[in-house]
């Protein structure tokens, strides 16, 4: 179902049909994180993929045409280098462990300590929190960095051509 | 879509519940599914929604603009300002069991008011970054 949608996306050249194919694609791909049990991810990825993202998408829709440019030559060596990186990508994965093998690295370096003594240690009963809020601090409080000054960048880039646009008045 | 009668009366309706629905997943982030991230996303999205149905201008009045972009920065230094609440009280920058005399309560104490930070954070930068770009196209002062 998921690659039927991309190939969707892919074929449509109407960017509205597009817009919300992405989003009922998030949607889908949340449904795989609940299998997986990562409900926090899935939530996070229902939240910011299928809601927000889709409605900056159609706000930016608004801004350009509906329809899609025909592309100016033929697609063969993005097509090419597409399947190239594809191919590798696969050729990696074959090196992992196998799916929920208990003796894969990630099972045995730090995520035993996390599910036995986050408890205990924290209080906190969601390991996720736990890890992320706490063991991992540094990094949450480098993302709520990066989130900031994502906004500071939209803020200064866009408001400073609104000023522009009205002294041009 | 402001005048849609079936449309406002239902994003009436539903914004108080997606704000409770967000203030749940805020604070029962520490035992299920959620935290500051995904609260502070719903957040947003409440008020996007009546963005999207009452106009953007109000909004911009509902939640003003000055409003908005002080609460990115707080967010943030509520965050950096627990880890230098840890320093103050005798631990490494962000640790949080010197913040209670019991170590587990101040882990507690300390990834609440983290999670707050972010989800200040999270909520008006969504909400800054959707604004920027609904208000383009339109009169600047409207």
């Amino acid at each position: 179902m998921m690659a039927v949608l991309v190939v969707a996306v892919a074929v449509q050249r109407n960017l509205f049909s597009v817009v919300v194919l992405t989003g009922i694609y998030s949607f889908l791909m949340a449904t795989v994180m609940v299998a997986l049990d990562a409900v926090d991810v899935a939530m996070t990825e229902a939240s910011v993929g299928a809601g927000i993202s889709t409605v900056l998408l159609l706000g930016a829709l608004y801004l350009v045409r509906a329809d899609e440019a025909k592309p100016m030559h033929r697609p063969l060596l993005p097509l090419l280098v597409s399947i190239g990186v594809g191919v590798a990508l696969v050729y990696g994965t074959l090196g992992l462990p196998a799916f929920s093998d208990p003796s894969a690295p990630i099972h045995t370096h730090v995520a035993p300590r996390y599910l036995n003594d986050a408890l205990r240690e924290t209080g906190v009963p969601n390991v996720v929190t736990a890890v992320l809020a706490s063991y991992r601090g540094f990094d949450t409080l480098g993302e709520a960095m990066v989130v900031f000054t994502a906004g500071a960048g939209v803020v200064a880039l866009l408001r400073r051509r609104r000023r522009d646009v009205g002294d041009g008045k | 879509m402001k005048n849609d009668l079936v449309l406002r009366v239902v994003a009436k309706l539903f914004m108080p519940f997606m704000l409770l629905f967000a203030l749940y997943v805020q604070f029962h982030g520490e035992l299920g599914p959620g935290g500051g991230f995904q609260a502070g996303v719903i957040v947003a999205a409440a008020v996007i929604l009546y963005a999207i149905v009452f106009g953007l201008p109000a909004a911009r009045r509902l939640v003003p603009d000055a409003i908005v972009e002080s609460m990115m920065a707080i967010g943030v230094l509520i965050y950096a300002g627990v880890g230098v609440a840890g320093l103050l009280m005798g631990g490494a920058y962000l640790d949080y069991f010197v913040l209670d005399r019991d170590p587990v309560h101040g882990q507690e104490r300390g990834i609440f008011w983290v999670e707050v930070g972010v989800a200040i954070t999270v909520s008006s930068v969504m909400l800054k970054i959707f604004s920027m770009f609904a208000s383009r196209g339109h009169d600047p002062d409207e």
